[in-house]
């Protein structure tokens, strides 16, 4: 018999998230993973402003929840004071890329032996649909309300490939959950950046593409299927960087003076 | 006897904080405060501790706010313009109601402003590190003895009532070198940090640091919460020096660097005949606002001196509910005021009395 059940890790309170979105899926996956890792005991998420702001309802590791961008450099602070507790931070597009770019940059360059979950929708959602740094070159927001025009508002920032060139990141995959194969692969990668700071392998990122029916103005099949014809085309999916760069982040002097 | 090293101010910060079981050190280069990361930089390892350089000022001080919520005794120390970058993060460390100790070694602004000492950050430190109703534990030493004093006090403070305190120092307390004995640091009983984030083991519930309570109830009640807290600390940790006061027709309130100026000229104006006595105040949050009120009945005249445009005058008045004249003299900008600069404003007031 199989049994469909609410994964350990997840505390047992419904998801505030709108209909359509996926942040629900990610949410799970994670669980999932630090059930089937037995990791819930001893990781501490640091949740991101945004969307998933109240992350800190929804897993049952300790929790915190950090200013506008600035999660790698909390999520630092606490690897760095316990090198054994697994450390991983949930962030949205505009946390991440925008706000907390020299964060992110910053989190990969230093190697910390972290795991970071990046939800790409494309948009800010919490405040209501603005443009975002992953917003697709003429894709309406409220604040790009005639198309993002790259020559006007900038181009969007591909943060695997970004990321991918800093030595101290061993790992980072886009992937996407608007179909169920996409969805068993986003699982796999997610079990793998977990995997590589058990290994201590450095920054392990895991770059989801998400859906926000409600800001995109389309059903939630609607949005599903724009992830296929939009989203994917401009930020492919695939294994960026995958390297065991163990040597580069030290995450104690007394690892360093072994 | 105790043995005394001659150190730097920001020198004797450093080995305090590592004295005082500080493992984590998170911080940015700025003039004239370097010294501190530099030493870090070398102590740390030794003592199997940690210094961090962050990519800014801005991440040093989320570091400081992850490794406070994972239980870590943890410094950041910054110069002016840096502190004001922090300002975001120190408001959350407090609504997080997080311990970490945070020192500014004053330099001369607004802006880039110079390199030079200054007091000028005494509004900003007092009354408004950060967005929101907040406060700060605010230690203003005036001697480099006092810097590692009054940091251990500061880790066992912010420890206490889980909240941030911060040194308030100026450019010249962190480069003057002095003699500091490290045998009289604080050592006060501190609650053990059942609140940290670092793994529930399964053995409890998880621990959430936080500061966004989105029902206005709670939050309200939250800061309601807090200012209690502050009322405490002010009833009980207020901090100050009272020299010559007794018979002082004008008391001078001053502290930090310019206080040591001060004494010189009051020796200068006790020599010609001048009544005249030092307030200093050394916690600046909470301010010794009932000790430095008492004074209004015996005193004339208040002189209030300080290495900026006058940010402390407010809070001398309230003390003081106004019953006698408040008067101010100081330097801003990175320039210093000599003892005799202080003693002809002594003098010219005296002669009004």
């Amino acid at each position: 018999m199989v049994v469909f059940d609410k994964p350990k890790s997840l505390s047992p309170v419904p998801f505030h998230y709108c209909p359509g979105c996926t942040h629900g899926i990610v949410h799970r996956l994670v669980a999932e993973v630090l059930d089937e890792l037995d990791l819930c005991g001893k990781t501490v998420c640091v949740s991101p402003v945004g969307c998933s702001v109240f992350a800190y309802n929804y897993f049952e590791c300790d929790m915190i929840e950090a200013a506008h961008g600035r999660a790698p450099a909390v999520a630092t602070g606490v690897k760095r004071t316990h090198p054994d507790n697994i450390v991983f931070t949930y962030q949205g597009d505009g946390d991440l890329a925008a706000i907390g770019t020299a964060e992110t940059v910053h989190v990969g360059a230093r190697g910390e032996n972290i795991t970071i979950i990046f939800i790409n929708n494309c948009i800010y959602g919490m405040t209501g649909g603005q443009m975002a740094p992953t917003t697709m070159p003429g894709q309406v927001t409220t604040t790009s309300p005639y198309g993002r025009d790259r020559r006007i508002q900038g181009s969007p920032i591909r943060v695997c490939e970004m990321l991918s060139t800093l030595d101290g990141v061993a790992y980072a995959e886009r992937v996407a959950v608007n179909t169920v194969p996409n969805v068993k692969k986003a699982k796999a990668a997610i079990k793998k950046a977990f995997q590589n700071q058990i290994d201590k392998k450095g920054l392990s990122i895991v770059e989801v593409l998400s859906t926000c029916p409600t800001n995109w103005g389309m059903t939630p099949e609607a949005a599903l299927e724009w992830v296929k014809t939009d989203m994917i085309p401009f930020y492919p999916l695939g294994v960026y960087k995958d390297a065991d760069v163990k040597e580069l982040n030290p995450t104690s002097t007394k690892e360093v003076n072994e | 006897m105790a043995k005394k090293v001659l150190m730097k101010g920001n020198e004797a910060i450093a080995e305090a904080a590592i004295k005082s079981g500080c493992l984590h050190f998170f911080g940015y280069p700025i003039t004239p405060q370097t010294e501190i990361s530099e030493y870090m930089a070398k102590r740390m390892p030794k003592v199997g501790g940690l210094c961090l350089q962050a990519e800014s000022e801005i991440s040093a001080i989320n570091m400081i706010m992850g490794a406070a919520a994972a239980g870590s005794r943890c410094l950041t120390s910054s110069s002016s313009p840096g502190i004001s970058l922090k300002s975001e993060g120190i408001s959350y460390i407090v609504g997080c109601d997080l311990p970490c100790v945070i020192v500014n070694v004053q330099r001369g602004g607004p802006g880039l402003g110079g390199i030079q000492p200054s007091q000028q950050d005494y509004y900003q430190a007092t009354k408004a590190n950060g967005h929101g109703d907040e406060h700060v534990l605010v230690l203003a030493p005036s001697s480099v003895q006092e810097m590692a004093q009054l940091t251990s006090e500061a880790f066992d403070l912010a420890d206490i009532y889980r909240m941030p305190a911060m040194i308030l120092a100026d450019g010249a307390l962190g480069q003057m070198m002095e003699p500091v004995d490290f045998d009289v640091m604080s050592k006060r009983d501190v609650p053990e940090k059942t609140w940290a984030t670092n793994g529930t083991e399964g053995k409890r519930k998880k621990n959430i640091i936080n500061s966004l309570l989105i029902d206005p109830v709670e939050l309200e009640n939250s800061v309601i919460a807090r200012f209690k807290k502050y009322d405490e600390i002010a009833e009980k940790e207020v901090k100050y020096e009272e020299y010559k006061c007794d018979d002082a027709d004008i008391v001078i309130v001053a502290y930090g660097i310019t206080s040591r100026i001060c004494k010189t000229a009051i020796a200068a104006a006790r020599a010609k005949g001048i009544k005249v006595g030092l307030f200093r105040p050394i916690t600046l949050w909470p301010y010794p606002k009932k000790q430095l009120g008492a004074l209004a009945d015996k005193a004339k005249h208040f002189l209030v001196c300080e290495l900026n445009m006058g940010q402390m005058v407010d809070d001398v008045k309230v003390a003081t509910e106004c019953k006698k004249p408040v008067s101010f003299f100081g330097r801003t900008g990175g320039m210093i005021p000599s003892p005799d600069e202080v003693l002809a404003e002594i003098e010219k007031l005296a002669a009004t009395l």
